[in-house]
């Protein structure tokens, strides 16, 4: 009986590897078809691969979990300030790279800024980071995928089962299906989830006898949930974290490529005032069943999902499967746009230039290919340690990420940013961020009072913040003080007019 | 490029817009309204004026404050296009 909703699962992921194979053999083999679809992603296709993209098991389990602990203000977090802070983003970073990137052929991040600059250590640099953080919010989906399936079965399927299950399956999409496929099944997923939860949100809803019922029973159990603010969220919170969050957004592989890959500028428009309209629709259903949760007599185990919890209890077997299944696939999907563009920083920005320049075409495939098996499997190994609740593995990604965005906005705007500006400004950075992630927190005595060495946050500030705006100040500082350095041309980032 | 009046009114409303994502002056409020916290009915308004301001802006400002040259036909697309 509880290996039934595995089925379900199991066959839902088939059925989103098919559509994959299906959008492969309709698509070319080289490159750019590969990694970007050739770059004719119309409106809807766009609009919610970048969103699915954004459907990970931090949005989808860790925000109803942080819901279901600290109340719904993670809705203002999450999706208010990544949903208007984002857009505005995709704005000033992408329609700009996507400008840069149409005139210039470019398929990477790396790619655009070593070609600008002149330095095939600046292309591995920004590939190396990128990569650095995307193994974590692998990691996630792991976690969360584990923990999903646990949940729907009662058990019988054990964590590392429904972790070892998703990773699996990432990999064998990858590999026969790319960047169409990718975003082919993005898009029905999207859809899929959308309907799904809604559903989910009237059916719940209306076993406990409607919205004002679910509300009063959060409040009665709950009576600081209602109030905005408190607990978890104070003002240094909300804003660290939306910050973090919306600038690291753009700055991961799988959503950066996006920025590449519209057909026209038309398409970016579109789906920019798109954007809050689908973040509103996804997070406030989502986050309120996680808040709403809480005045219902339900138990929820230490580390699991909220959201699988609740449907199996107020809704049949075969619905909350679904929802799991449509999670799961959504997850899968994340992550193999994840592994997909990682794989193209791995080869075209470190493989390529540093280790081998006249490799073939099909021996770049096939490391790309090891590399995303290699890249999965051990992230795997390590969603296994439980490092730490979804939130808070997804919150130390989005940092690493957002600390890249100050020096590359610049670098698209700046004529006179250097090549050592994006290197210090990059590099000095990133390297304090590991400092303060990998290192715990020491207390030191200075004088009669106590310094809090290498803590990740401030006064409740993410430290994270501190060096996006050092990382600033050391790319504009540094550029002012050194010369552009042979073959440096800012011409490349020109887009006409200014 | 000299930015032109237009063009600073649209960055500051992308700067209200951020701002009061957050409902700030709601800070505390735990007022009910129709079954939800009255906070997140400010957010399901806020999101829809700034896709309608999006929007706006999609139509009017985006090539200009770009500094792209629309007429040359870069940022637009080459053929169908915009109703």
């Amino acid at each position: 009986m509880t290996l039934q909703p595995l089925g379900i699962v199991v066959a839902y992921l088939l059925v989103a590897l098919g559509v994959g194979l299906l959008a492969y053999r309709v698509g070319g083999s080289d490159a750019e078809d590969f990694y970007l679809a050739s770059r004719t992603l119309g409106t809807l296709v766009l609009l919610f691969t970048t969103f699915a993209t954004l459907l990970s098991a931090f949005t989808f389990f860790g925000g109803p979990n942080l819901a279901y602990a600290a109340g719904p203000e993670w809705i203002l977090v999450m999706g208010v300030m990544d949903g208007v802070l984002f857009a505005v983003l995709w704005y000033v970073i992408g329609y700009r790279q996507w400008l840069i990137g149409r005139a210039r052929d470019y398929v990477t991040l790396g790619e655009m800024l070593g070609d600008r600059f002149a330095s095939p250590l600046l292309r591995a640099l920004v590939a190396g980071v990128s990569l650095l953080w995307l193994f974590p919010y692998v990691m996630l989906q792991q976690m969360g995928a584990g923990e999903a399936l646990r949940g729907l079965t009662a058990g019988a399927i054990p964590y590392w089962g429904g972790a070892a299950l998703i990773t699996v399956f990432m990999i064998v999409y990858v590999m026969v299906a790319a960047l169409r496929g990718v975003a082919w099944t993005d898009t029905l997923q999207g859809l899929f989830m959308l309907s799904v939860l809604w559903v989910a949100v009237v059916w719940v809803v209306s076993a406990i006898g409607g919205v004002g019922a679910a509300t009063e029973g959060m409040i009665a159990a709950n009576p600081d949930f209602a109030a905005l603010g408190g607990g978890l969220y104070s003002p240094q919170f909300i804003i660290s974290s939306a910050v973090t969050i919306a600038f690291g957004v753009t700055m991961f592989p799988q959503i950066n490529q996006r920025f590449f890959v519209a057909k026209s500028a038309t398409v970016l428009k579109r789906s920019f005032a798109l954007w809050p309209v689908l973040v509103l629709l996804l997070f406030v259903p989502a986050f309120m069943l996680g808040a709403w949760a809480v005045g219902l007599p339900i138990e929820v185990p230490e580390g699991a999902n909220v959201l699988s919890v609740l449907l199996a209890e107020y809704t049949p077997t075969w619905f909350a499967a679904l929802v799991v299944a449509g999670a799961m696939a959504a997850m899968m999907s994340s992550s193999d746009s994840m592994l997909l563009s990682g794989s193209s920083y791995f080869t075209r920005d470190l493989y390529r230039p540093l280790v081998s320049p006249d490799a073939s075409d099909r021996r770049e495939a096939w490391i790309a290919r090891l590399g995303v098996a290699a890249f999965a499997t051990l992230a795997f190994l390590a969603s296994l340690t439980r490092p730490g609740t979804l939130i808070e593995v997804g919150d130390t990604a989005f940092s690493g990420f957002a600390l890249l965005a100050p020096p590359v906005i610049i670098a698209l705007y700046r004529e006179a940013t250097t090549r050592d500006g994006m290197l210090v400004g990059i590099a000095v950075p990133q390297a304090l961020y590991l400092l303060h992630v990998l290192v715990p927190a020491t207390t030191v005595p200075v004088g009669n009072t106590t310094v809090e060495l290498l803590a990740r946050s401030y006064g409740g500030w993410d430290v994270a913040l501190a060096f996006m705006l050092l990382g600033a100040a050391l790319t504009v500082g540094v550029s002012a003080l050194s010369s552009p350095s042979f073959g440096e041309d800012a011409d490349r980032f020109a887009v006409g007019g200014d | 490029m000299t930015r032109s009046i237009r063009d600073w009114l649209w960055v500051l409303a992308f700067a209200v817009l951020i701002t009061f994502s957050v409902p700030w002056f709601l800070w505390g409020s735990s007022t009910v309204v129709a079954g939800l916290p009255i906070w997140l009915w400010w957010h399901v308004g806020w999101m829809v004026v700034a896709s309608v301001a999006f929007a706006l802006f999609a139509r009017t400002g985006w090539d200009r404050l770009m500094g792209v040259d629309a007429e040359a036909g870069f940022g637009t697309p080459r053929r169908g296009g915009d109703p």
